[in-house]
């Protein structure tokens, strides 16, 4: 296939997968800074979510206070933000209709009716209630989009690159928020902290919707070792860095099966995956967390330019 | 002026062809009509023919109206219009290849050699070129227009990038899908089969470097090109790649496609960029979207380009009215499709009498184009008219002048209900290797407005379908 198709295919997905990335940090920020302040911690919840998103520079030069309203306008409808959600939609329709016929129509019908519909949502005033619509709104699309190229495209190199795109992004996303939030999983904040830091951890795991999956898996209290453990380690559950390094490891040797040539690409993604794998989490927060999830980014960062490298030039 | 309605002939009457139809606009009642025009317009909605209107700021495309009672010629006219068309694109290929060749036509004084030399669309890089099988114009659009029962004229030729024939097959789409009724009572001939044909022109048409499955592409200007709804319905259809220069790449003078497994060998581009933005490094040197070094790779004949470059010679205003000797010298037949009469106002005979009768003339610049540059005598004022007198005295070689023709107008659905409104007729003409294909009938468009003659899109026209009945 071309190689701007394949492109155009994997960006797609991830600006999607980063909107519904960017609804899923609104949701718990505005949940945990409605707690009553004894709870809530620092104050600094919207900074915090401005950091998780990864536009810091970019906010700072537009805004002065990072409060309620200055993020959810930035981080949902800003057009100078490239990363707003609404640009995030914005980006994957136009991509999409530059690969119109690559995509299935009902792909491109959960796109173009949710640039469509996103027209209604436009940077008005919205109250507390509207503004969680809206964000639940977001998360349907992202479903109706990933749903329908799950059940409707071709299992070929179209799919495999959408499919790559999706979990590149995501890993990325999991990623951040364990960036931004590395200091309150660590072991000495445990004796510190005491019920302020639980409201914090329960965000971080609503910000991956996996507060259910968290107990299922491990059916006690919530602590952070075992939350580094479910987002970093842990296959099950879909948005862990392993989850995603496992898929994406599936998804690039499929597409070498397919041109008879495995090259950079997969021996990069299968390192990490393997590395993922046979890494205890004590043995993660030894070594430190911050280095660890520091070193990820590097790692999955150069796989992206790998990707961009070998197949998407 | 009256014009000839091809419904009712004009007197009230009823033409055979339009019996069955007339029977069943009669039966029709109003409310069903609208209701099938939205359901059409929901239709071309949801297959995407409009969604370059989508709200985006960029895009400035809306949705063409489609008016849902069709139009019908018989047989006979088609047989006698597509005999007319095979042989104009015949003499408009010759032609071409006259012109980059031997340029026997210039020395027999069939058309002043400066209408050719100094044509802004006279290509040197073509001069003494040999293309694949001395085919220029693979795809053209030829706009014609009805006057009477038995005439039709020939308005413009689209010897470039003809567009507008993804109209031709989704409009058919449209009526099989809401009027079965009406196919049932109809032979209406099939339009489907065009990208087949089209496909099998291009193929026929690869260097002979290529193998036997050749690799065709088609190359769009991108997204915010006006027809990139048609650019990637006919890719679709085609099953070929659809590309923008930055897609291909050439080295060694051969094209290839970027594609994830490496670069991939070209050998036929459909393209649909115009001839000044194909190559900055042939002509506009600021074009993005062409692709540096693919005049080289096609000169040394490793690559189809269709249209073949230079082309545009031949569907010049001026050129235009020289065509039915052009027909006559390269085909040594009359003419079957007639031209439009025109004056030539470089000829001081007909300059005369064109500053007679500007209010009863339109006037058209020899290099204008889209209604830029026109008088329409009978709508102007005089300031208007002495205008163009003063032009026409100073400049005389710059306009033709031709009458004003009374377009066929055909039943169509409007605000007031069933009424008659003005027509033209674009049908599509391939010439490969193997010959010329033409699939029956066309894209017929429509000035919505009473009384308006253009039919344009960009002024208010609509399109219909076009039967071809087969009995």
């Amino acid at each position: 296939m071309l190689s701007r198709t394949a492109d155009s295919l994997y960006w797609v997905s991830r600006y999607v997968e980063r909107a519904e990335y960017l609804a899923r940090i609104l949701d718990a920020t505005t949940r945990l800074t409605n707690l009553p302040s004894a709870y809530g911690g620092a104050g600094t919840e919207w900074q915090s979510a401005v950091a998780t998103a990864g536009c810091e520079d970019t906010f700072a030069k537009a805004y002065g206070e990072a409060n309620e309203r200055n993020v959810c306008d930035f981080l949902s409808f800003n057009p100078d933000n490239p990363s707003s959600i609404r640009n995030c939609f914005a980006l994957a329709r136009s991509n999409a209709r530059a690969v119109r016929t690559a995509l299935t129509s009902e792909m491109w019908d959960a796109l173009n009716g949710a640039w469509l519909e996103l027209q209604r949502f436009e940077r008005k005033r919205m109250d507390r209630e509207e503004f969680a619509r809206f964000l639940d709104w977001v998360k349907n699309v992202s479903l109706a989009f990933d749903g329908s190229a799950y059940r409707t495209m071709l299992r070929d190199d179209g799919y495999w690159f959408s499919r790559l795109g999706v979990n590149v992004e995501r890993a990325d996303n999991t990623a951040r928020i364990l960036d931004v939030k590395y200091h309150v999983l660590l072991p000495e904040t445990e004796q510190v902290g005491g019920s302020l830091d639980y409201f914090q951890w329960t965000t971080m795991l609503r910000e991956v919707s996996a507060l259910t999956a968290y107990h299922w898996v491990y059916r006690q209290a919530v602590k952070p070792t075992l939350i580094a453990d479910l987002l970093i380690l842990n296959r099950r559950m879909p948005r862990s860095l392993a989850s995603c390094y496992e898929n994406i490891s599936r998804f690039l040797d499929a597409i070498g099966d397919a041109y008879n040539r495995h090259g950079p690409a997969q021996r990069q993604a299968r390192k990490t995956s393997t590395n993922l794998a046979n890494t205890p989490i004590e043995a993660v927060l030894q070594r430190g967390l911050h280095e660890f999830i520091e070193d990820f980014i590097t790692e999955n960062n150069r796989l992206g330019n790998v990707i961009v490298e070998q197949y998407l030039q | 002026m009256v014009a000839f309605d091809e419904m009712t002939g004009g007197e009230g009457g009823l033409r055979a062809a339009y019996g069955e139809l007339d029977r069943w606009l009669k039966e029709a009642p109003p409310e069903m009509l609208a209701l099938r025009r939205s359901q059409a317009e929901l239709f071309f909605r949801r297959i995407g023919i409009t969604f370059a209107v989508y709200g985006d700021e960029e895009s400035t495309e809306r949705l063409i109206p489609f008016d849902i009672i069709p139009r019908v010629l018989t047989k006979p006219e088609w047989t006698k219009l597509e005999k007319g068309l095979r042989q104009r694109v015949t003499a408009l290929n010759m032609f071409l290849a006259d012109v980059y060749g031997k340029k026997e036509c210039l020395k027999a004084g069939i058309i002043p050699p400066e209408l050719v030399y100094r044509n802004a669309c006279y290509q040197l890089q073509m001069v003494d070129f040999q293309v694949p099988h001395g085919i220029y114009c693979h795809i053209a659009g030829i706009d014609i227009v009805r006057v009477d029962a038995d005439t039709f004229y020939v308005l413009e030729d689209n010897a470039r990038t003809p567009s507008g024939v993804s109209y031709m097959m989704e409009n058919r789409e449209v009526m099989l899908r809401l009027f079965p009724e009406l196919f049932a009572t109809h032979r209406v001939a099939p339009v489907d089969n065009y990208p087949d044909q089209l496909l099998a022109t291009l193929r026929s048409v690869a260097p002979r470097s290529a193998s036997s499955d050749p690799t065709i592409c088609l190359l769009t200007p991108g997204q915010y090109n006006s027809a990139f709804y048609e650019h990637s319905f006919l890719a679709d259809k085609l099953g070929v790649e659809l590309v923008e220069g930055s897609d291909l790449l050439v080295k060694d003078d051969v094209v290839y496609m970027r594609t994830t497994q490496g670069p991939k060998r070209v050998d036929v581009i459909y393209r649909r960029i115009d001839d000044d933005f194909i190559d900055p490094l042939v002509f506009r040197s600021d074009s993005v979207l062409g692709v540096p070094g693919i005049i080289g790779a096609y000169k040394a004949g490793n690559v189809t380009l269709a249209n073949a470059v230079g082309t545009g010679v031949a569907d010049d205003k001026a050129v235009y009215s020289y065509m039915p000797e052009i027909v006559k010298f390269f085909t040594g037949e009359e003419p079957i499709l007639k031209n439009v009469p025109t004056y030539r106002c470089r000829e001081p005979e007909a300059n005369a009498y064109v500053l007679d009768n500007l209010e009863k003339l339109v006037v058209k610049e020899v290099n204008g184009s889209g209604g830029y540059g026109m008088l329409v005598g009978p709508h102007a004022n005089k300031q208007q008219i002495e205008t163009f007198r003063k032009k026409l005295k100073n400049q005389p070689e710059g306009f033709i002048a031709q009458p004003t023709l009374a377009l066929s107008t055909c039943p169509t659905f409007v605000a007031s209900g069933v009424a008659p409104r003005h027509v033209d007729l674009r049908p599509y003409v391939l010439s490969g290797a193997n010959g010329i294909s033409c699939v029956p009938g066309g894209l017929t468009r429509v000035a919505l407005k009473e009384g308006s003659l253009v039919v344009n899109s960009s002024q208010g026209g609509g399109t219909k379908d076009t039967w071809v009945l087969d009995a």
